[in-house]
């Protein structure tokens, strides 16, 4: 009979943060190139990981390729750290490269991220790591990879001006209330991956890296620290985050971004933060 | 043959993260001390970054002769390019090679650049070029000897030709810092 390993075991069998160094190699190559053209996106060489496309394969991928024995890891899943997603992917690296994990913004070195930017403010010692599902912000408008490459490189993005007019004239307001196309340093039209409008003025000038993982795409983007990022809008119709007009139900907070949570069978709903951890210290846990 | 890093894989992501750190916030100088053995002409951040970066899969060209070529060219396992507009990464030990000379990719693949270690005299930080652009707050300060007397012209052609152009490495001794293409110099007055 084999001995059962616990699940939290150190795992000996793989290299350092599971990745093979060639595979480390090329993914650096590229997030420094994707650091140097900030918002474009760098096509790279994505591996199978242990874990399904769609739970976050680009962003481990990133993840794995920057880790070392130093860094704390926060992995949080929609604003929150006790997810199905947001734990396994935070047990996988403390088990393939034994490293230090924590649910506290503050601590973090590196925060992979699906959908949420955290709301205590980021420091430059931090890097944010995006798990991507669709990095191709115009690919609802051009189904052609290759014809939306030649329109980056001519920076026209009138099709995603004309989609926004359109939604504006129709329905007063942009039709995305997540995953709303950014300018990246006056450039690059890039998707901030689906996090909500709300959380689109903190890429702006944040004082931390931001990188961004695609992994069935194969694409690696990023936005450097301190670089201009805007959400495409119009002069007549700026852009305006949303945010639900309610207090948390937990720790009070009235700027926080909220989740509606559905609370009996009667249409009785609640409000609470979608940042697990900033309301935790909000409310002195 | 002197050894590469002591440790492959933590010696790699060291070198990596001052390499990352240094392009994400152009011209602050960053520290890479993990190769304290290498031969003469080689110095260790410089020596670091391209072993970090380079392997069978990317062209390298370099000048440096003798032990160092040598060295390079086993511990990297890249292959060694004449032209120096064919290669991928260069590691330049005594005059820099012309910018306008480098790949600086196409618009639609700017990513396929150069990235050009420099192995200089001396990098101070709060002194010499004011710059800016992203990665940068305010400005940064970096002064760098022995460059080219043209460099600032050299420079300001390469970052025209953005989203192209060439990615520069600055290195001297164990510390290193960045200049990705899109850091605006100015001279200081």
């Amino acid at each position: 009979m084999n001995a059962i390993t616990p699940r939290n075991a150190p795992e000996n069998a793989y290299n350092f943060a599971y990745l093979d160094e060639a595979t480390k190699r090329m993914i650096r190559r590229a997030i420094l190139k994707a650091i140097a053209i900030p918002g474009h996106q760098i096509p790279f060489g994505a591996r199978e990981m242990p874990l399904p496309y769609g739970w976050g394969t680009g962003g481990i991928q990133v993840t794995a390729a920057i880790l070392g024995p130093r860094d704390v890891l926060k992995v949080i899943d929609q604003g929150a750290d006790d997810t199905t997603n947001a734990v396994s992917i935070r047990r996988f690296f403390a088990r393939v490269a034994n490293v230090q994990t924590t649910t506290r913004t503050g601590e973090a070195t590196i925060i992979q991220t699906r959908h949420r930017i955290p709301e205590r403010p980021l420091t430059e010692g931090q890097v944010m790591v995006f798990q991507v599902p669709m990095p191709e912000p115009l690919f609802r408008l051009e189904p052609r990879l290759a014809e939306t490459r030649r329109l980056h490189a001519l920076g026209d993005y009138s099709l995603a001006q004309v989609k926004l007019y359109e939604d504006i004239a129709k329905q007063g307001e942009s039709g995305s209330s997540y995953n709303h196309p950014v300018m990246v340093g006056g450039r690059y039209l890039m998707s901030p991956s689906p996090i909500p409008g709300f959380d689109n003025p903190k890429l702006h000038n944040s004082p931390a890296l931001m990188l961004f993982g695609a992994g069935r795409e194969k694409k690696i983007y990023a936005v450097p620290p301190y670089t201009t990022v805007e959400s495409l809008d119009f002069e007549d119709h700026p852009f305006r985050p949303v945010r639900a007009p309610q207090r948390c139900s937990a720790c009070g907070s009235a700027t926080s971004y909220l989740d509606e949570i559905i609370a009996d069978d009667k249409g009785g709903r609640i409000f609470v933060c979608s940042d697990t951890d900033h309301c935790a210290e909000t409310q002195g846990l | 043959m002197k050894p590469a890093f002591n440790d492959p894989v933590f010696g790699a992501q060291e070198t990596f993260r001052a390499l990352m750190d240094a392009m994400a916030r152009p011209g602050r100088l960053q520290r890479c001390d993990t190769l304290p053995d290498l031969p003469e002409a080689l110095a260790p951040a410089a020596a670091a970054a391209l072993l970090a970066l380079a392997d069978a899969e990317t062209p390298v060209w370099t000048d440096a002769t003798g032990e160092a070529r040598e060295w390079i060219a086993f511990h990297t396992g890249a292959p060694l390019v004449a032209e120096a507009g064919k290669a991928q990464f260069l590691l330049a030990t005594g005059a820099m090679p012309r910018l306008s000379t480098l790949d600086p990719g196409t618009d639609e693949t700017p990513q396929d650049s150069a990235t050009l270690i420099l192995q200089l005299e001396a990098l101070n930080e709060d002194a010499g070029w004011r710059l800016t652009g992203p990665g940068i707050e305010h400005e940064h300060r970096l002064a760098a000897s022995g460059l080219p007397e043209n460099f600032a012209a050299q420079w300001a052609a390469n970052r025209k030709g953005f989203p192209c152009g060439v990615d520069l490495v600055l290195c001297a001794g164990a510390r290193l810092a960045a200049l990705p293409r899109t850091t605006l110099i100015e001279e200081a007055r």
